[in-house]
């Protein structure tokens, strides 16, 4: 889990029409986190979209994503190992909490259920296994959704302004959470904002997209 | 394949009888029928609009599957002529072998337009053993159908004749000297006068009040000879003029002053359980104690035929010409007419449907299956069936019913 | 792959019978049809129709009706929905639109002229004590040659169809904010809603409007039960012709189908046009700015209507419950003189055979159309297109009357050699259930939120995986719903089953209309009964089985 992965941007360049919303050729380390800004409507969603494997139809992109050196580029998003966190925890409604965990584990593996009630005791949830995902505090529902994304062993990890949501005071505690385990796990992360204190909070480089 | 073909030699007879090649049944041997009838599956086109027929029918196929192995099924139609449509849109399909009809419920018309266009398999029933109990010779009825001979393309079945009844509580006479009800049209005439909104006929072309309108040309003509010739032979306009200029008089004494009519003669017996009319007519002379019984007609309801006497015919059973199970067919319509089918029919706790038997050539065991319950008020008198006017050519059923609806509907 | 296929799967299940039906309809309306010596083609049929006594009257009953019957269910739901939302009026009627969809179209009728007739209830219980009637009244009142009551059944009907579809379109809408807006205006809240949701409501239901006209205009069993007689609707009178025992009225009967193609595009058109004038009157009103005028009168006529139109439906089937337990039963008592079960008893033995076909068919067609309806919509959500095109298609099965094209595919089943099957009518069904099951679950497939599929595929689930672990789940409410429509759109068909069939299935609905036949009120009061519970216990399940399920997951108990 704490191999080192690194992605790299080679010309990503997105446009719609005529329009480029896009250009980037950057490359982030193992455990670094790099921050794109812009207002709404520069294009920062669409680039999350890009590297997920969501680009919707309309827009063209050129340029190629490697991960670890493997090009990606072209691969559907449930093969790229590329881990999503939403500005909403997005657990499944119609699962329980372990459940939810359960979900993103690999299905290969033994004894799953020791797996999950120690992820839920490292974030403060033990016992919480079959509770309803409904009856959870937000900042529960957070580092539940934080925990089936690490769960699920992935490669790199996009964050969509995942704090955006939250209360003030939880803000920095999820912030000070998901940036600690991020680097623990030594995973390369791109994230998305329009909040200077959580560019500031991730500590690494900013590249501002209205600029 | 040399080494196959004695097998497939041996299977031959069984491939043609299933999918139909093999030669049509012939009547004339009816142990050849019988064993060929067993195992197959008759599908019987039948009005269904009745629950005691219904009932009826359900008897009479665990009957047949008793004693002939034959698996009958009662396929349930609203109108005659939805099997009539069913045959010919087979035969239009080039389906000569394989029809899904193999028998139907028919008389009149339906008969006459199904003969025509050679939908019919026949002829088979003089054949049926037990046809002669019916004694054709002395009942010409059971071989003509409205006027047209059966030719042996149907086997009779069962009889109706238009059959008047009246609540006894509610009736009023045409006066305040006269009781009685109408004894003949032009009675009908005076009594709606002095009872206006108080009968009916269903509308046209339902067949019950096609009925009627035969029945008031016959009574009301004085060309009554004409009408057992097809009407092209006729001056129409003349024979009929007595019956519009009857009918233009009477509407406005009927049931919503003739501007609407019931739909047919079970509507008709509606209206008289909710009082809303005090006579009615129906073609099924046990209808009405069959009625009380069902509680739609109140206990004070009697029956009778007036003097004048009424239409009456027979109905059938026919075989269309695709039909695959024309053995297992044949064989049903035989037990049909036979003395127990019969009489259980007759009964009026089952249908109430009269018999089609000669039954005073029966054996005296026999003929004792046969006698009427007389004890129920709503049923007939006894005799009252013996005043029977035949049917007209069907050809004018047809002329009839286009002109009643030139001449009133949309008006 | 296969699911690639299923969009075209679909189309070409809709559309090929009923094009081939209809051209099977057209070659006998013009002379053609050798089995009958039709070998040449001629006008005979339409002079023959043109000559038919009270033809035109016919037509214009027929259009008639269409159009004033969806004038006025499209006028009481948009009323009700622009004065009631949100009160307890609505939380009822929301509960009560699904079993009144449910209730099939004849049984309603059946209840509704039990209802009014001149004997029916309403007069029993308001005489002899308020109207003096001994006797019912010689009142035209059922059948009435003006179509007034034909009119009241359909909008009894159509008002809970089109106010299904509006709930179902209104959540696109953002309704409370606009109306919010408005209201800061200063316009009264029925006003607003007329003003600023109506206008952008309408687009969206125009097709199931216009599937109404299309039913209204051409409607068999409802026009047999309470349209008027002489002369009946043209689709009725065409029915008569192809069941006329004259087998040379086929040619007619035919002429006629196409000529009912004709007056459902004519209302259609009709419609179309009333539409520019009602969106010009409309832009008047809006641009006028009045903010309070008429708002009370309005309240009123978004509640009164709805409640009647519920009251009846279920007055009816009231009415038809104490028909089937009734002794003698002579006017104007307001209940019978005895109660039996006689007409129970008797109708039992005679329930199983039909109501086992009924299921199987109802089932079978449902779920035929379920799996071709997901696999569409999974496909569209994959590929990220939805084909708004094809939309119109999947309508042709509500827009072109069925009595057009029935005939003819009866007769193209027979010339394919096609023998009458469960399998041939589950066939037939699927015509009328997958459109209608297309449409209740089309909505719900669409709004689910895009991030849940990219979540879970992130997470390293497979897209079938997704599909059954995700949507699936997260949809069964309304997947259980739009298959409980199914169901009952399916157990609703008469003719399709009918004629299919030959007659030889029976179902609930075929044996409910054969009896009516016998005009013995009890015995249809049974069958009515049993044919308007049944689709119920679909609707029990839909709405109850998600409940059990989820009994602990409160956020998927207000799911869509």
């Amino acid at each position: 889990m704490n191999t080192p992965h690194r992605l790299e941007l080679r010309d990503v360049r997105i446009h719609l029409g005529d329009k480029t919303l896009v250009a980037l050729d950057t490359e982030i380390a193992p455990g670094e986190v790099l921050t794109v800004m812009g207002p709404s409507g520069s294009g920062k969603s669409t680039l999350l979209a890009y590297l997920a494997g969501f680009l919707a139809p309309e827009f063209q992109a050129g340029g190629r994503v490697l991960l670890d050196g493997r090009d990606i580029t072209a691969l559907p998003a449930e093969r790229r190992g590329i881990g999503l966190l939403f500005q909403d925890p997005l657990l499944f409604p119609h699962l329980s909490v372990a459940g939810n965990l359960r979900f993103g584990l690999p299905r290969a593996g033994a004894d799953k259920a020791a797996r999950i009630e120690q992820a839920l005791a490292r974030i403060g949830l033990a016992g919480f296994g079959e509770r309803d995902p409904a009856t959870l505090s937000g900042g529960q529902k957070a580092r539940v959704a934080l925990m089936r994304l690490l769960l699920s062993a992935p490669c790199a990890v996009l964050l969509d302004e995942p704090f955006s949501k939250l209360d003030t005071h939880l803000r920095q505690a999820m912030r000070r959470l998901v940036f600690e385990r991020l680097r623990e796990a030594g995973l390369p992360s791109l994230l998305v904002t329009h909040d200077r204190e959580d560019a500031e909070a991730a500590g690494g480089r900013v590249i501002d997209l209205s600029s | 394949m040399r080494a196959l073909s004695p097998r497939f030699a041996a299977l031959l007879p069984a491939l043609l009888t299933s999918t139909g090649l093999l030669a049509a049944p012939d009547p004339a041997d009816w142990d050849a029928v019988l064993d060929e009838a067993r195992g197959q599956t008759v599908y019987w086109y039948a009005w269904a609009g009745d629950q005691r027929t219904n009932d009826y029918l359900d008897w009479v196929a665990g009957r047949v599957d008793e004693r002939f192995g034959i698996d009958l099924e009662h396929v349930k139609i609203g109108n005659t002529a939805e099997a009539v449509s069913r045959v010919l849109a087979e035969k239009q399909a080039g389906n000569d072998d394989a029809g899904n009809v193999d028998l139907i419920w028919i008389n009149g018309e339906n008969f006459a337009a199904m003969k025509a266009n050679d939908l019919l398999f026949g002829p088979f029933a003089r054949a049926l053993p037990n046809f002669a109990l019916t004694h054709p010779a002395d009942h010409p009825e059971v071989v003509t159908d409205f006027t047209l001979p059966t030719e042996g393309y149907e086997s009779p079945w069962g009889r109706a004749q238009i059959t008047y009844y009246y609540d006894r509580d509610a009736f009023r006479g045409d006066s305040d000297a006269r009781e009685t009800p109408p004894q003949d049209i032009d009675e009908l005439l005076a009594w709606a006068r002095a009872n206006p909104g108080r009968f009916t006929y269903p509308r046209i072309p339902d067949f019950t009040g096609s009925t009627f309108l035969k029945q008031a040309l016959i009574e009301l003509t004085d060309q009554n000879e004409a009408l057992y010739a097809p009407v092209e032979e006729s001056d129409f306009a003349a024979v009929t003029a007595p019956l519009w200029e009857y009918l233009d008089t009477l509407h406005p004494h009927l049931w919503r002053s003739g501007r609407q009519f019931p739909a047919s003669g079970p509507e008709m017996r509606s209206l008289m359980g909710d009082g809303a009319l005090t006579l009615a007519f129906t073609f099924i002379p046990s209808e009405p104690a069959a009625a009380v019984a069902d509680y739609e007609l109140p206990q004070s309801t009697r029956s009778y035929v007036p003097e004048s006497g009424t239409l009456g015919n027979v109905h059938f059973v026919a075989i269309p010409f695709n039909s695959p199970h024309k053995a297992g067919a044949m064989v049903v319509a035989d037990y049909l007419l036979s003395p127990e089918a019969q009489a259980t029919k007759q009964d009026l706790d089952v249908w109430g449907d009269r018999t089609v038997l000669d039954v005073a050539s029966l054996d005296d065991d026999t003929r004792a299956l046969f006698d009427l319950d007389q004890q129920n008020p709503a049923m007939l008198p006894a005799g009252a069936l013996e005043r029977t006017l035949p049917e007209p050519h069907p050809s004018w059923m047809t002329a009839l019913q286009d002109a009643w609806q030139a001449r009133y509907v949309g008006q | 792959m296969m699911l690639r296929l299923a969009p075209v799967l679909i189309v070409t299940l809709l559309v090929a019978p009923i094009l081939a039906g209809l051209a099977m309809a057209l070659l006998p309306a013009f002379g053609y049809l050798p089995a009958l010596g039709g070998e040449a083609f001629s006008l005979a049929p339409w002079q023959a129709l043109a000559a038919q006594p009270g033809i035109a009257r016919s037509v214009a009953i027929s259009l008639a009706s269409g159009l004033v019957a969806t004038t006025l269910s499209l006028a009481v739901v948009l009323l009700y929905l622009a004065t009631a939302t949100g009160s307890r009026l609505d939380r009822w009627i929301r509960r009560l639109v699904s079993p009144l969809l449910s209730i099939p179209h004849a049984a309603a009728a059946f209840g509704l002229a039990f209802l009014i007739a001149p004997s029916g209830l309403l007069a029993r219980l308001t005489s002899p004590s308020l109207t003096g009637w001994e006797r019912p009244p010689d009142l035209l009142i059922v059948q009435d040659p003006w179509g007034l009551s034909l009119i009241a059944g359909l909008v009894i009907k159509e008002v809970p169809f089109l106010l299904l579809m509006s709930l179902a379109a209104l959540p696109q809408l953002d309704a409370e904010h606009r109306v919010a807006m408005a209201r800061s205006l200063g316009y009264r809240p029925a006003i607003a809603w007329l003003k600023v949701v109506a206008p952008a409501l309408y687009p969206l239901i125009r097709l199931p409007v216009f599937a109404v006209i299309a039913y209204a205009s051409s409607v068999v069993d409802v026009a047999m039960i309470l349209g008027p007689t002489l002369p009946p609707t043209l689709a009725v009178s065409i029915l008569t012709w192809f069941h006329d025992p004259d087998l040379d009225q086929r040619f007619l009967a035919s002429a006629g189908a196409i000529l009912q193609l004709g007056v459902t595009a004519t209302a259609l058109l009709a419609w179309w046009g009333l539409e520019r004038l009602a969106t010009r009157l409309m832009a008047g009103w809006i641009a006028r700015g009045g903010r309070r005028r008429g708002e009370t009168g309005l309240r009123l006529a978004g509640k009164l209507p709805i409640l009647l139109a519920t009251g009846i439906a279920f007055a009816g089937l009231g009415g038809l419950a104490i028909y089937s337990v009734a002794g003698f039963w002579r006017f104007p008592d307001a209940l019978p003189q005895s109660v039996t079960l006689d007409h129970w008893a008797q109708a039992l033995p005679a329930l199983g055979g039909p109501l086992a076909s009924t299921a199987l068919i109802a089932l079978g067609s449902t779920l035929l159309a379920a799996i071709l309806v997901l696999a569409a919509l999974e496909n569209e959500q994959r590929t990220g297109r939805t084909a708004s095109k094809a939309l119109w298609l999947l309508y042709l099965p509500l827009i072109v009357p069925q009595i057009a094209f029935l005939f003819g595919l009866v007769v193209v089943m027979e010339q394919l050699g096609t023998r009458p099957t469960h399998g041939l009518i589950i066939f037939g069904h699927l015509l009328f259930v997958l459109p209608y099951v297309f449409l209740s679950l089309s909505e719900a497939y669409r709004r689910i939120d895009p991030r849940w599929t990219q979540l879970a595929l992130t997470l390293g689930a497979s897209r079938n995986a997704v599909f059954w672990r995700v949507r699936l789940p997260m949809l069964l409410a309304p997947l259980l719903t739009a298959c409980a429509v199914g169901l009952a759109v399916s157990i609703g068909q008469y003719l399709p089953t009918q004629l299919l069939g030959a007659g030889r299935v029976t179902t609930v609905t075929t044996e409910a209309v054969s009896l009516a036949a016998g005009g013995n009120r009890r015995v249809i009061g049974v069958w009515a009964l049993v044919q308007a519970c049944l689709p119920l216990v679909g609707f029990v399940i839909a709405i109850g089985l998600p409940k059990l399920l989820w009994s602990h997951r409160r956020g998927m108990q207000g799911a869509p």
